[in-house]
């Protein structure tokens, strides 16, 4: 039958979907090794607490990219249903951190109080999200300009929560969110962004969500002759993504001790989105692979480290980035991949005869 | 050429990768003519028209028009309209914020300034001679869709046109509107205008053309005066079967018994694509058949069956119950199957692998929060790839990947996993090849003995003839007929198709 040559291909694209991201990464720590081997030196220290602690850049690269990669999780999920993104991410977080941090002023800080107002700033973006997929999924708005409309008021939002102050918290409870618990030398967030991995496995494992978005993603049509509920699917979609905002929200409120509605998580939706692409997961939705976007986020992160440790200051840092996004952009293009696909085949096909076999 | 000939289109060939769109094809376009062109869906007719507007390029054949001299070749719609030929598609493709006249005159402008006035005065002489009820200066999208389409044609005949194609023009109007649209081209023609009208209205051809050229498979059939082609033959060409060919048996008993309650029943089930409301019932066991052209409305009530389209009425009876049906998943649990008509756009889901196509709808009604192991599906998916024969290296190889007649094994896997008491089977057997066509159809056999009713939807007569214990005969969207036992064959089906409304005046 008429069969397109591109499509027998599929399961080296798979293992192609991942080999792009992990690229990237051990490339970049190859240019490292060659550059300073002492990068990767870890170090136990003490810090201000006087906890023993990890210290090195390979555990700053774990320990900044736990927001990003939780956000990641979320825009795979949203970018498979929706075959669009949210840019709301940034401004939302913002809202999410400003609600948490007024919680928490409220009173003593103590575990039920964080765990409340934890839940209170779930419940905001929970909600945020719901409104950003009510208008993409019932009101078929592009997602892009769905979106925009907390991207732009989001920050506003925030300031009007925040009373126009940028308050602070101050607890050993919020210390150890953001940074250590006393005793354990690696940095919380790493653990967090671990917890929601495992979220996301057992989601997936417990229940349809990742088989579902990926059907309403590829054939939404088809879909809805299954009898599955597409609108809903990603109404749902931009409710967990808007529980991982909440969450990466919560963890650089808890970092830093206080909330900037400007500057919190500024511009992260494009990394977020960015990571996404790099792993290989295509931006106009359907099938996706969490584990690419993972290691996307990590892999942004550790050219972000690479750049400090090279004292390239922060006002340049953003040009060196984009030279090498542009590279692994190149690299994952469909232009290129089809291209190292065919040699690979023209090398390869002497020894494997048939890749598939067509009826 | 002869002088009344505006357009000969001769020995016209087109292919594209794997299809041969049109071959050999010739066309005659008279002065003051109108001309229908038919056949079915694929036949060639939607191409013969791009050849001729310059969309598509001819590989081979000669195009003539009048007034210019020699062969022309046409490369491009502008230039198509140059040579005076001009179209208006079933979609209406003006600017409905514009005024009228703006959209008589749209692009059309030679001055570099706009002479309001004059256009008004000019668009209003041209909607005045053609008796079209509008006024230049009000806005195109307050007129009805009759009106908007006669202004297409207004602006299409006003830039000097020897040759006007009217695509399905009538397809999304009523009868009183089609009866203004046809004033219009009779009035085009009494002035010389060459009309080639596309439609899928047996009946609307009847009333206005003088000629009919039928094209079946891209191959011309014939061109013949409207009088001396009856309807019945005209469906014969179109299909391409005599009504004598009566050499193929129907094998099929009834083995349902009437006497029990329906499996399945609806009164003045309608929905919004399914507008004419129309009853329906199947007996356990039974294997039904909706017949008639492509476009006559049979995927659109089996469509509201399921309830796959917005359902606005009617009353549905499961095993004599009474029930509601709104959405797929409420007619999935009533142990309803739908396969789709249109295998890439509704059935497969493409990216994924035979195993996720396989078991999506049973999961499905099973529910979000009980995913099946990967022992589960790849079980069911094995037992499928077996029993059905589906061609693939494994149950993981995407979907995407398979031949047509495998995918929609797969797809047929899909609603057997489910163990359907009532399959809707539409068009189960399209562009896939005659081994696994026969295959499906034994299957069907099969599953009517084990008691399940299905309802078998093809283009092909033959295949409903050798399955089908009852035909359901549609034409231009309502039922226009029913057929069983003996009365099943290929004759009283076009016989039927052909009379169409006029069997219930009798």
């Amino acid at each position: 039958m008429k069969n397109d040559i591109r499509q027998s291909g599929r399961s080296r694209n798979d293992f192609t979907q991942l080999l792009i991201p992990i690229i990237a990464i051990v490339s970049l720590f190859v240019f490292n090794m060659l550059r300073d081997p002492s990068f990767f030196s870890i170090a136990l220290t003490v810090n201000n607490e006087g906890n023993y602690v990890l210290a090195g850049n390979l555990i700053s690269i774990l320990n900044s990219a736990s927001e990003l990669a939780i956000l990641a999780m979320g825009m795979t999920l949203v970018t498979s249903s929706s075959g669009g993104q949210d840019i709301s991410v940034g401004a939302t977080a913002a809202i999410a951190g400003s609600v948490f941090v007024s919680a928490l002023r409220n009173g003593n800080i103590t575990p039920p109080v964080v765990l409340l107002g934890f839940l209170a700033c779930c419940a905001v973006s929970i909600l945020v999200g719901a409104f950003n997929g009510v208008l993409v999924a019932v009101f078929k708005i592009q997602p892009m300009i769905a979106t925009l409309i907390l991207f732009t008021s989001g920050r506003s939002i925030a300031y009007w929560i925040n009373g126009g102050a940028t308050p602070t918290v101050s607890s050993p409870i919020i210390k150890a969110i953001g940074g250590f618990i006393p005793g354990v030398p690696v940095p919380t967030p790493v653990f967090i962004v671990i917890i929601c991995c495992l979220a996301f496995f057992l989601l997936f494992k417990w229940t349809n969500l990742g088989f579902y978005t990926q059907v309403v993603g590829i054939n939404q049509r088809a879909a809805h002759l299954n009898g599955i509920n597409s609108t809903w699917i990603k109404i749902l979609t931009f409710m967990i993504l808007g529980i991982c905002v909440a969450i990466a929200g919560c963890i650089r409120v808890s970092r830093l001790g206080l909330i900037n509605h400007e500057t919190i998580l500024a511009e992260i939706e494009m990394d977020a989105i960015l990571a996404v692409a790099i792993g290989g997961n295509a931006l106009s939705g359907g099938k996706f692979k969490m584990s690419g976007s993972l290691i996307g986020a990590y892999a942004i992160q550790a050219l972000t480290t690479t750049l400090y440790a090279m004292k390239v200051s922060s006002m340049e840092i953003k040009a060196y980035k984009a030279v090498v996004i542009i590279l692994m952009v190149f690299i994952g293009s469909p232009v290129v991949k089809d291209t190292t696909n065919r040699l690979l085949r023209k090398l390869t096909t002497k020894k494997i005869p048939a890749i598939i076999e067509r009826s | 050429m002869q002088n009344d000939i505006v357009l000969s289109m001769k020995k016209i060939c087109k292919t594209f990768p794997g299809v041969r769109a049109l071959h050999d094809v010739d066309f005659t376009l008279r002065k003051g003519e109108i001309h229908a062109v038919m056949g079915e869906n694929g036949a060639g007719k939607s191409t013969l028209i791009k050849v001729l507007t310059g969309v598509y390029q001819k590989d081979s054949g000669t195009i003539n028009i009048e007034g210019a001299d020699g062969e022309i070749t046409i490369r491009s719609p502008q230039e198509a309209q140059k040579y005076g030929i001009s179209t208006v598609y079933q979609e209406i493709m003006l600017c409905p914020n514009l005024t009228v006249a703006e959209n008589i005159y749209i692009g059309r402008y030679k001055d570099p300034i706009i002479q309001w006035r004059k256009t008004y005065k000019e668009s209003g002489k041209i909607l005045e001679s053609l008796g079209i009820p509008a006024n230049p200066k009000q806005q195109l999208g307050s007129c009805s869709l009759a009106v908007q389409q006669m202004v297409a044609i207004a602006r299409a005949v006003d830039m000097d046109c020897k040759v006007l194609i009217l695509d399905e023009p009538t397809s999304s109007l009523d009868e009183k509107e089609v009866k203004m649209i046809f004033t219009l081209m009779r009035n085009l023609r009494s002035r010389g205008v060459g009309i080639l009208f596309v439609t899928h209205f047996l009946e609307q051809v009847y009333e206005v053309c003088d000629r009919i050229t039928v094209l079946r498979n891209g191959e011309l059939v014939g061109e013949y005066e409207i009088e001396s082609l009856p309807k019945v033959k005209l469906v014969e060409k179109m299909i391409g079967k005599t009504l004598d060919d009566l050499s193929l048996i129907h094998k099929k008993e009834e083995a349902y018994k009437e006497d029990t309650a329906p499996a399945y029943e609806a009164v003045g089930l309608s929905s919004n694509v399914c507008t004419n409301s129309f009853d329906f019932k199947i007996y356990k066991g039974e294997i039904n058949g909706f017949t008639g052209l492509l476009g006559s409305g049979r995927s659109e009530c089996v469509r509201a069956i399921f309830g796959a389209d917005k359902v606005s009425g009617g009353e549905v009876r499961i095993g004599g119950k009474k029930t509601r049906i709104n959405k797929p998943i409420e007619a999935m649990n009533k142990g309803i199957g739908y396969l789709p008509e249109d295998r890439k756009q509704d059935g497969i889901i493409e990216d994924l692998s035979v195993r996720e196509n396989i078991i999506l709808a049973l999961q499905v009604m099973k529910g979000f929060f009980k995913p099946f192991t990967r022992s589960e599906a790849e079980a069911y998916a094995n037992e499928f790839i077996k029993s059905l024969g589906i061609k693939t290296p494994s149950a993981d190889t995407p979907i995407k990947s398979l031949s047509g007649g495998n995918q929609q094994k797969v797809i047929l896997a899909r609603w057997l996993l489910t163990h359907p008491q009532y399959l809707i089977l539409d068009e189960p057997t399209r562009g896939i090849d005659i081994g696994t066509k026969v295959e499906i159809q034994k299957l069907v056999l099969k599953l009517a003995e084990e008691g399940v009713s299905v309802t078998f939807i093809s283009s092909e007569i033959e295949e409903m003839l050798r399955t089908c214990s009852r035909l359901i005969v549609m034409r231009d969207r309502s039922i226009v007929g029913e057929l069983r036992g003996d009365e099943i064959t290929q004759d009283k089906v076009m016989s039927t198709i052909a009379k169409g409304s006029e069997r219930d005046e009798e």
